[in-house]
C-alpha cells in the first residue's frame, strides 16, 4: 500500500533527523506487550465488569427459586421460560441498539402490539397469505422506526418525545385494527403460531447444533489468534481459548439436554439466539457497529471523524422498530391471537429493563446484545418463579423494579468511575 | 507564481448575534507552516472548523490548489487530505485507541473489521512517531489529558496529511512531547505539506512557523514574516494595543524572543 510505503520512508527520515530527542523504540515496544491477564486486571480495577453482575444475579435468582420450589429448574419450566423470553428478548435486542447511541425508543411496545394486530387483521380479516402479512407487519415496524429516526435526526425533536408520540399513536392504530372485540384469533397451526409452537425433539438436531456452535467458536478464536501471532501482537493464550470453548460447550450441551427432556429445542429460542449472534457480530465486528458505539461515546466527535450521523441514527431506529415488530409476532404467536397486551406498557418496560439489567448502559456507548438475553432471562425467571410460588404480580413488579434499580445504580457508578479516571 | 495549497477568500461566519469571522483572507502554501494567533474569541478555532468542515462558513470561497472547493462536511476536508487536531480533541471516550484512530475510515475485510491490521498499523504508527501509549486497547477515557492529545495528534498522521490543522496542540503536552510535535511539524513541512498552527506559545511559533497570521475580533489584522518581526509587533496586532500591559512584564524564558 502506498500509504505504508510512505510511512517507512518517513520513519527513515525521522531516525536520521531527530535521533537525539527520540525515545528508544525497543523500550517503547516492550511496554506494549502485555498479557491478557494484565488487561483483565485493568478492566476489573476500572469497574468494567462486563456480564459478571448479570450472570451472578441470574444464578442467585435460579438458586433462590429452585430452593423454594423444586419444579423451577425442571425441564418443563425451563422450556416454557425459553419460549416466553423470546418476544421481549427480541424487542430488547432492538432497544440495545438505541441505548448504544445514547438515545431511547419508547415506541417499541406499541410497535410490537401493532405488528401483531396488523398481521392478524391482514391474515384473518382480509384473508391475506401469512407470509405476505408477516412481511408487511415487520416492514411496518421498519418504516415506523425510520419515521421516528427521521423526525429525531432531521427535525431535531428529542428521541424521547418522538417515540413517546409513537407510543400513543401506534397504540391507537393497534386498538383500531383490533376492533371492538379487541382480540383477533388466528390459526393455531399457521406460520406465526408455529414460531413459538415448534420444537425440535430430535436429539441429533439439538446436539448437532450445539456441536456446530462450539466448533465455530473454537475455529474463529483460533483464526484470530493465528493472525495476531503472525502479526507479532499480543494474543490470547491457547489454554484460555480452550477453557472458554469448554465453558461454552458445557452451557450449550446442558441446555440442549435439559430442553430435550421436555419437548426439545424451541424454534423461537433458536431464532432469538440467531438474531443475537448476528447483531452482536454487526455491533462488535463491523464498521457499522463501530460507528454506533462512537455515537454513544460522543456525537460531535463521531461527526468530525466523518461518521454520517443522520444515516446512522435513522438506521438504528429502523433496527429497533423492525425487531419490535418481530418481537410482537412472537408475543402474538404465544397466544395464537393479537391482543392489547403488548401495547399495555409492560412489554416496553420489560424490554428496556432487560437491556439495562443485562448490562447495557443507559448513557450510551457501552453494551452488547447478549445483555438483552441475560436481562430478559432474569426478568422472566422472576416472573416464572413468582407464578410457581403463587405470589401476586404486585410483589413481582416490586422485585423486578428493585433489580432494575440495582442495575441502573451499577451503570451510574461505572460511568462515574470512568469519568473520574478520565480526569486523573 | 505557484498556487497556494489552501486559500480562504472573504470567509465570514456568524453565530446568532456574534459575527465570528468577517471577510477573512488566508493563504497556506505547500511546504509552509503558518501560525495563527489572536486573543481569546478572535475566531481562531472557528476558522479551523471552517477549513475542516466541522463548521462550514456562511460566506466566502475556499480554494484548494487554485480551484474553488466546497467543504460542507468533515468528509469533504478529509477527501482533500486535510487532517485536524481540534482543541477539544473530539474523540470518543468509550472507544479504545485503535478504534478512535480509525473511526470513520475503518479497515475491513468482507465487511468485518480487520482489528489485527488496524492494531498493527496503530502500533507501527505510534512507534514511528515515538509515542508511548501503555495500552492501545484501553478506552480513551482511561488515558490522561496529555495522552489523549497525543492520540489525537497521532490520528491526524494516520494517512500522511497534505494540510494539517493544529488547534492549540501543545496544551497539556510535556516538554519532551512538545519537542516531538515540533519535530513532526518540521518533518511534515519538509515533505511538502502545509501546516496551520494555532498557539499562544510564541516560543513554539518562533521554532517552526514561517509566517504568522493575526486574527483580531474575527478580522485579519496583519500577516508577518517570523524571521523579520518582533514578538511585540505580533502581540500588539493581536491585542490591538501598542502599549499593552502584556508587554510591560519581562518575558518568560521559553517565550524569549532571541
Amino acid at each position: 500500500m502506498a500509504v505504508r510505503g510512505g510511512w517507512r520512508e518517513w520513519r527513515r527520515g525521522i531516525q536520521v533527523r531527530g535521533a537525539g530527542r527520540r525515545r528508544d523504540g525497543r523500550r517503547w515496544y516492550a511496554g506494549h506487550i502485555r498479557t491478557y491477564a494484565g488487561a483483565a486486571r485493568r478492566r476489573l480495577r476500572e469497574g468494567e465488569l462486563g456480564p459478571a453482575p448479570a450472570l451472578l444475579a441470574l444464578a442467585v435468582t435460579w438458586i433462590v427459586f429452585q430452593s423454594l420450589n423444586e419444579n423451577f429448574l425442571s425441564p418443563r419450566n425451563l422450556s416454557v421460560l425459553g419460549v416466553d423470553i423470546v418476544g421481549t428478548g427480541m424487542v430488547a435486542v432492538g432497544v440495545v441498539f438505541v441505548l448504544l447511541i445514547g438515545e431511547i425508543d419508547l415506541s417499541v411496545g406499541s410497535l410490537a402490539g401493532l405488528s401483531g394486530a396488523l398481521f392478524a387483521a391482514l391474515n384473518v380479516t382480509h384473508g391475506m397469505s401469512e407470509w405476505l402479512a408477516v412481511i408487511i407487519a415487520v416492514g411496518c415496524g421498519a418504516v415506523a422506526g425510520a419515521f421516528h429516526g427521521f423526525v429525531f435526526t432531521k427535525i431535531g425533536v428529542p428521541a424521547f418525545v418522538v417515540t413517546l408520540a409513537g407510543l400513543l399513536a401506534w397504540n391507537g392504530l393497534m386498538l383500531y385494527l383490533l376492533g371492538p372485540e379487541s382480540t383477533i384469533h388466528f390459526s393455531e397451526d399457521g406460520l406465526v403460531a408455529e414460531l413459538t409452537g415448534r420444537h425440535f425433539g430430535s436429539a441429533a438436531v439439538g446436539y448437532g447444533l450445539a456441536a456446530l456452535g462450539t466448533v465455530a467458536y473454537l475455529l474463529v478464536a483460533h483464526y484470530d489468534r493465528g493472525r495476531r501471532v503472525a502479526a507479532g501482537m499480543p494474543y490470547r493464550p491457547v489454554g484460555e481459548i480452550w477453557a472458554r470453548t469448554a465453558l461454552l460447550a458445557v452451557v450449550v450441551f446442558v441446555a440442549v439436554y435439559v430442553l430435550g427432556r421436555f419437548e426439545g429445542l424451541p424454534l423461537a429460542l433458536l431464532i432469538l439466539l440467531g438474531v443475537i449472534v448476528v447483531s452482536d457480530v454487526l455491533l462488535r465486528r463491523t464498521p457499522y457497529g463501530r460507528q454506533v458505539h462512537a455515537l454513544g461515546g460522543g456525537v460531535e466527535a463521531a461527526r468530525r471523524a466523518g461518521v454520517d450521523v443522520a444515516r446512522m441514527r435513522i438506521s438504528v431506529f429502523v433496527v429497533s422498530g423492525t425487531l419490535a415488530a418481530v418481537g410482537g409476532l412472537f408475543v402474538a404467536s404465544r397466544l395464537a391471537s393479537a391482543t392489547q397486551v403488548p401495547g399495555s406498557g409492560m412489554l416496553l418496560i420489560n424490554a428496556i429493563a432487560a437491556a439495562v439489567i443485562g448490562g447495557t448502559s443507559l448513557f450510551g456507548g457501552r453494551g452488547s446484545t447478549w445483555s438483552a438475553l441475560l436481562g430478559v432471562l432474569i426478568i422472566q425467571s422472576i416472573a416464572s418463579g413468582m407464578a410457581l410460588l403463587g405470589v401476586q404480580s404486585a410483589v413481582q413488579f416490586m422485585i423486578t423494579g428493585g433489580v432494575l434499580l440495582i442495575a441502573v445504580v451499577f451503570d451510574s457508578l461505572a460511568r462515574r468511575a470512568a469519568e473520574s479516571r478520565g480526569r486523573a | 507564481m505557484v498556487q497556494p495549497l489552501l486559500a480562504l477568500r472573504g470567509v465570514s461566519k456568524r453565530f446568532a448575534a456574534v459575527q465570528a469571522l468577517v471577510d477573512v483572507e488566508l493563504e497556506i502554501r505547500a511546504g509552509e507552516v503558518v501560525a495563527l494567533v489572536g486573543d481569546n474569541a478572535a475566531g481562531k478555532s472557528t476558522l479551523v472548523k471552517v477549513i475542516s468542515g466541522a463548521g462550514p462558513a456562511d460566506k466566502g470561497v475556499i480554494e484548494w490548489e487554485g480551484g474553488a472547493v466546497q467543504i460542507k462536511r468533515p468528509q469533504d476536508a478529509q477527501a482533500l487530505g486535510i487532517a485536524t487536531v481540534y482543541q477539544d480533541l473530539a474523540m470518543c471516550g468509550n472507544l479504545d485507541v485503535v478504534a478512535n484512530l480509525f473511526l470513520g475510515r475503518e479497515i475491513h475485510r468482507f465487511g468485518i473489521l480487520d482489528e489485527v491490521e488496524m492494531e498493527r498499523r496503530t502500533r507501527e504508527l505510534l512507534q514511528i512517531l515515538s509515542i508511548r501509549i501503555p495500552d492501545v486497547r484501553a478506552p480513551l477515557a482511561t488515558l490522561s489529558g496529555g495522552q489523549r492529545r497525543v492520540v489525537a495528534i497521532t490520528r491526524s498522521f494516520l494517512d500522511p496529511p497534505r494540510l494539517l490543522l493544529l488547534d492549540e496542540p501543545t496544551a497539556s503536552l510535556g516538554f519532551e512531547q512538545t519537542n516531538q510535535l515540533l519535530d513532526l511539524i518540521e518533518e511534515l513541512r519538509d515533505r511538502g505539506a502545509g501546516v496551520l498552527l494555532i498557539s499562544h506559545n510564541m516560543g513554539d511559533i518562533k521554532a517552526v512557523a514561517d509566517r504568522v497570521a493575526v486574527l483580531r475580533l474575527g478580522r485579519n489584522n496583519g500577516l508577518f514574516n517570523v524571521s523579520t518581526t518582533s514578538q511585540e509587533q505580533i502581540i500588539s496586532a493581536s491585542t490591538g494595543a501598542t502599549d499593552n500591559a502584556a508587554l510591560d512584564r519581562p518575558p518568560r524564558p521559553e517565550e524569549a524572543w532571541p
